[in-house]
């Protein structure tokens, strides 16, 4: 039995408990229904296997918006506990675990796969491609991470969650402090979806310089092929270094090394300064796609070419670059003197300069367009202002002397959910709305999602604004409590409410996908949006091999310009299509990478050792494998063209 | 409509901000130092205030010119690239308001890392605060006292705070007084800051160190010179000398009240500065003597 | 699968283009992880507690021996990859043999140099400096050990299957591998190594 005690959840409660019941059941049900309904076989063979970009993307968000579930019950819940002074619903142990997770969560697993996701599905149909460079290689990346999120998310059950902050600074997060293995999954989770990513960067990185459409030079690629290319660039350089920081850090909790500790010549300001050099690119890794979004949302709805697309491209290079200088202003109260913070204080305000070019191109390609209010267009519409109060006071912290009083309070936490949640999050919902008949077929209903964006905006306004007015007031970030002399309650009161219209705002969003896809005429046509970049030349939903004929192009707007000024975008006659076939072995991999990150986490070294033969099994299998794809045959395409309605 | 609303809850917000009943902490200074992080914070939201209020105009004007139930069925919009004229100025704006407020950055970010104008000349008190979880303690060498998560300090008189840390990064602040500083394990850092109103001060850890974060607090108390005198005297004559076995106990994990004592600390347990520092040696500096150390930094 | 008679084999197809090209931004990631860990071993070099330094625990002949041997292991790889371009595949698959050979011995004197560290009292739980100094020493240790077994992998499939598309892409990836494995060893032999012994 003193093997299995190792399992247990240190700190438990009647919340935790009920939970594992809950993951329980659920996962009972889910096993029972797909036995019932004989969809094992179907399961193995159409999404497990796939190498599909289209499909892995759906995946990707499927994750994504099962994350935002979990992370956004995370955030109720701490907006709960601090709702009135002296609450005692969560103790400051367990509210100390799910601040973490929720950081965790919402920004490794939640928004990172939702633009993953978003890259995988849009970014080959622009350019023209079949798939990305390398399909295999892409669902080893999405199982990875599918894998690393499931490693984080057993841990409230199994072991206890981790409760250092999703900074996780040492001596903090050393076993000194942070004794439950907690803080391993922390290490483990990240390392092997970080892993998947990294992977993700490479891919699209090739995918975008090797496969375009002939005719589409760089300055021809539509923006948000442009962001995602710049953000896989940001991806391969900053990844690795987070892979050695949790190297580190495993080292010096389950090894006894002495890294970050503050004996035998340890530092943990290392740790701080690895953490963050990763850690500030990662920010631009989320708005980057989401600035991709809005530009093609924004041109699309003011039915107008996007302005200026050289300073757009421009200055999201610059962006990329300054991202790896500016990590320093995460802890300017560290003590390294005037000269350093000062320098880093420029180059951080250096980074309002790209970002106002960006605002002010959105505003000018409106300028003159015929603006059509809809969903996506509304999220664009809102992310502007909201945003720019969130680069504002982004500027405002960065400047150091005042960063000396907001470091570490609410104002901090209001910050940076005022450019996450209106710079990712909306994007990712205009993204969704905007894309979703290009994959489904139909459309979401209008109505329903402008309630979701309403309560959403709303929601985000009430709960995150108050906490600026707390953060001046010195109301600590992470606290748990507060007394009532403080005076921070009616704000956090507020802030709760807000909380309570997001949620709202989610069960709108999810129930839309419900009830469209229950009711939504199916029949959208090929441009149900009036649509400008190439995606939006092949049917909806897309086929497997996304273009019948490789199309070619010659402006950064093609599919525009074959509506408007009768480009042919189609020249060539069929072709047999080359494709690439399923594996199983990426979900295996995973698996066993799965099975790798538990042991390690509880150190059970026969699990380890196994599990890593396992992985370098696979990989051995892979090497001797030979694949050579598959052919679709100009036959078959001409009779799933003539399904989607006409040949092209 | 959206953007009315968004509007009216920022300004609601400014509101707030400028009227509410009682003075926010950060905005309320009492000393030199967080005056002048005050004043910065005033300057950068009025510049602030002023760029959003201008992108919500021009948004506004962009979608009530421009909607597309505004214009005519057969409206074409332009194919418009850039303009070299709009992009200079979109360009050349933010870089004036960037170096604008790099300017006021660089300079308060020197002042408040120094003694303030004014107090130059006066021999400052040292008083060292030290984190342990979840807890303050202050050493003054000079007065040869450490009191326990509180800290009386004399008004109109510079004060340099050292600190460091047993346990996790924690960050000393007193909101009305200064910024924040980390306190480390392995090293000190320092904190210059003058009090010019007596009163009692709300100080905490602001950076999170664990379980018992939430009250890490202490009060900071700033008094006229004679009292703060006649209060070291006070303390000489009453409280009990503070050993290294209570010292350690003290250490352990857990929360307690406000505690005095003769002596300090840091005649058994130094400072991690100078040669005590961390970096380069090792924890064992308690057990060595000075020469040991000098033999190491030669190294 | 078009074939471009035009390039060397490795490069013939658009997938073998790709491969290349993705290789080397993995290289990229790949500087990223090593740059990471001179500068952890920069910033902790001093860090050394109460344990040994550098110039106490180094001993100069192992290390040029290692040095030597993954030198000459990239020029033999080198040659490996020029037979594999002149169609020789006796050649190819020699020097192959005698580059994993040389990687096998480098792993072996490296595997002594751990445990002399070892006797003299340098583990990884000593400071910060040896956790940092056989960290950096470990992630190359294995690399190479990798790069062993794919070697091992591809050696089996030229000798199978002979210059394919696939395999000779393969083979020149791995190249590419280890030639980066051996840049990084300059860096470890200067910038630690020396720089220590100084």
């Amino acid at each position: 039995m003193e093997f299995f005690d190792r399992f247990a959840v240190p700190h438990p409660s009647p919340l935790i408990y009920a939970s594992m019941v809950a993951i329980a059941l659920t996962l009972i049900a889910v096993v029972i229904g797909i036995t019932y309904f004989k969809k094992w076989g179907y399961l193995w063979r159409e999404w497990l296997t796939t190498v599909d970009h289209k499909r892995i993307g759906m995946m990707y968000i499927i994750s994504a918006l099962l994350m935002l579930f979990r992370g956004g019950v995370d955030g109720i819940m701490m907006r709960l506990q601090t709702a009135v002074p002296e609450n005692s619903f969560l103790d400051a142990q367990h509210y100390n675990e799910v601040f973490t997770t929720h950081g965790i969560v919402m920004i490794i697993f939640m928004a990172m796969a939702f633009i993953i996701g978003m890259m995988n599905i849009v970014v080959p149909l622009q350019i023209g491609a079949r798939d990305v460079a390398f399909p295999r290689l892409n669902a080893i990346s999405f199982w990875l991470y599918f894998a690393g999120a499931m490693l984080f998310n057993v841990s409230f059950v199994i072991g206890g969650s981790p409760d250092a902050g999703w900074t996780n600074y040492f001596p903090l997060a050393g076993t000194d402090f942070s004794q439950s293995v907690g803080v391993n999954y922390y290490m483990w989770a990240l390392q092997i979806s970080g892993l998947g990513t990294l992977m993700t960067g490479i891919n699209f990185i090739v995918t975008i310089l090797k496969m375009r459409a002939p005719g589409m030079t760089l300055m021809k690629m539509p923006m948000f092929t442009w962001s995602a290319l710049i953000t896989n660039v940001i991806i391969v350089f900053a990844f690795p270094v987070l892979t050695i920081a949790l190297l580190m850090g495993t080292l010096d909790r389950q090894f006894g090394t002495h890294f970050f500790a503050s004996t035998n010549g340890g530092m943990d300001m290392l740790w701080a300064n690895l953490f963050w050099v990763w850690g500030h690119p990662e920010v631009y890794i989320l708005i980057l796609p989401a600035f991709g979004i809005y530009s093609e949302v924004i041109a699309t709805f003011s039915q107008r070419n996007l302005y200026g697309y050289k300073s757009m491209v421009g200055s999201m290079v610059l962006i990329s670059f300054m991202s790896f200088l500016v990590w320093v202003h995460h802890f300017f109260t560290m003590g390294h003197g005037p000269l350093v913070n000062g320098i880093f204080s420029i180059t951080t305000m250096a980074i309002a300069v790209p970002t106002g070019i960006k605002i002010f191109n959105w505003l000018l390609t409106m300028w003159k367009g015929k603006i059509r209010f809809t969903v996506p267009m509304l999220y664009s519409i809102g992310f502007i202002p909201l945003f720019t109060i969130g680069g504002v006071t982004g500027v405002m912290l960065a400047i150091a002397s005042a960063d000396y009083q907001y470091h570490n309070t609410m104002f901090l936490v209001a910050h940076f959910h005022n450019v996450i949640i209106p710079g990712v999050v909306f994007a990712m919902l205009a993204g969704l709305t905007y894309w979703w008949p290009k994959v489904f077929g139909f459309m979401l209903n209008e109505r329903i999602g402008k309630w979701g964006f309403w309560f959403l905006s709303i929601g985000f306004c009430l709960a995150f604004f108050p906490m600026y007015i707390t953060g001046l007031d010195g109301q600590a970030r992470r606290m748990y409590t507060y007394s009532e002399e403080t005076g921070f309650g009616p704000l956090n009161l507020l802030s709760f409410f807000g909380a309570g219209l997001m949620a709202i705002a989610f069960i709108l969003i999810v129930f839309n996908i419900y009830y469209s896809f229950r009711n939504s005429p199916r029949n959208v046509g090929q441009d149900p949006w009036n649509a400008r970049s190439l995606e939006w030349a092949t049917h909806n939903p897309v086929p497997e091999y996304n273009f019948a004929v490789t199309p070619v192009v010659n402006s950064s707007e093609a599919f525009w310009d074959s509506k408007k000024n009768g480009h042919n975008l189609f020249p060539d006659k069929f072709e047999k299509i080359h494709m690439p076939n399923n594996s199983g072995v990426p979900v295996i991999m995973a698996g066993f990478f799965f099975i790798f990150g538990f042991s390690f986490v509880f150190s059970i070294w026969i699990g380890v050792i196994l599990a890593a033969l396992g992985i370098f099994g696979c990989m051995a299998y892979r090497t001797f494998e030979n694949d050579h794809g598959r052919y679709i045959s100009v036959e078959e395409i001409k009779e799933t063209e003539k399904k989607y309605g006409g040949a092209k | 409509m959206k953007l009315k609303l968004a509007f009216i809850s920022f300004a609601i917000l400014l509101t707030t901000f400028l009227a509410g009943c009682e003075p926010l902490l950060v905005l309320d200074p009492k000393g030199p130092q967080a005056e002048t992080t005050a004043n910065v914070i005033w300057i950068s939201i009025i510049t602030m205030a002023v760029i959003v209020i201008v992108v919500i105009s021009l948004l506004i004007f962009m979608i009530y010119k421009y909607r597309a139930s505004k214009q005519g069925e057969d409206y074409e919009p332009p194919h418009i690239e850039g303009n070299p004229l709009v992009e200079t100025i979109i360009v050349a704006i933010p870089v004036l308001i960037v170096i604008f407020l790099s300017i006021v950055s660089v300079k308060s970010t020197y002042e408040v890392e120094t003694v303030p104008e004014g107090y130059e000349n006066q021999e400052p008190l040292v008083i060292y605060a030290a984190s342990s979880n979840w807890k303050w303690h202050f050493s003054y060498p000079e007065q040869d006292i450490e009191t326990l998560n509180y800290v009386f300090i004399p008004t109109n008189r510079p004060v340099e705070f050292r600190l460091y840390s047993y346990g996790p990064i924690t960050s000393f602040w007193i909101p009305q007084l200064a910024g924040q500083k980390y306190a480390m394990a392995d090293m000190v850092t320092k904190i210059n800051l003058v009090a010019e109103t007596p009163g009692d001060y709300v100080g905490r850890n602001a950076n999170f160190s664990g379980e018992g974060f939430a009250e890490n607090t202490f009060t900071a108390t700033a008094l006229s010179n004679e009292e703060f005198d006649k209060w070291i005297d006070e303390i000489h004559s009453t409280a009990e000398p503070l050993t290294e076995e209570q010292f350690n106990k003290l250490l352990k994990p857990g929360h307690l009240g406000q505690m005095t004592f003769t002596g300090t600390h840091l005649d058994f347990a130094p400072a991690p500065e100078g040669e005590h520092a961390g970096h380069h040696h090792g924890d064992e500096s308690e057990d060595e003597t000075n020469t040991e150390h000098e033999d190491h930094s030669n190294h | 699968m078009k074939l471009d008679k035009s390039q060397p084999l490795e490069y013939g197809t658009h997938q073998n283009q790709m491969n290349i090209l993705g290789f080397w931004i993995f290289l990229g990631a790949e500087i990223m992880l090593f740059g990471t860990l001179f500068a952890s071993f920069f910033t902790l070099e001093n860090g050394v507690g109460s344990g040994p330094t550098g110039a106490d625990v180094f001993e100069i002949t192992p290390v040029v021996l290692e040095t030597i041997i993954l030198l000459t292991s990239s020029f033999t790889i080198g040659l490996a990859t020029h037979a594999m371009r002149i169609n020789n595949k006796k050649a190819t698959l020699v020097f192959l043999g005698i580059t994993l050979l040389l990687g096998l011995s480098f792993l072996s004197v490296e595997i002594y140099e751990f445990i002399h560290y070892y006797h003299v009292g340098l583990t990884l739980q000593t400071s910060a400096f040896s956790a940092i100094l056989l960290t950096t020493l470990g992630t190359h240790g294995a690399h190479v050990t990798f790069g062993l077994f794919w070697g091992l992998f591809i050696f089996l499939q030229i000798k199978k299957r002979g210059f394919t598309p696939e395999t000779t892409n393969k083979s020149f990836i791995f190249s590419l591998y280890w030639h980066f494995l051996d840049v990084v060893w300059i860096f470890i032999f200067s910038f630690i190594y020396l720089k220590g012994l100084m």
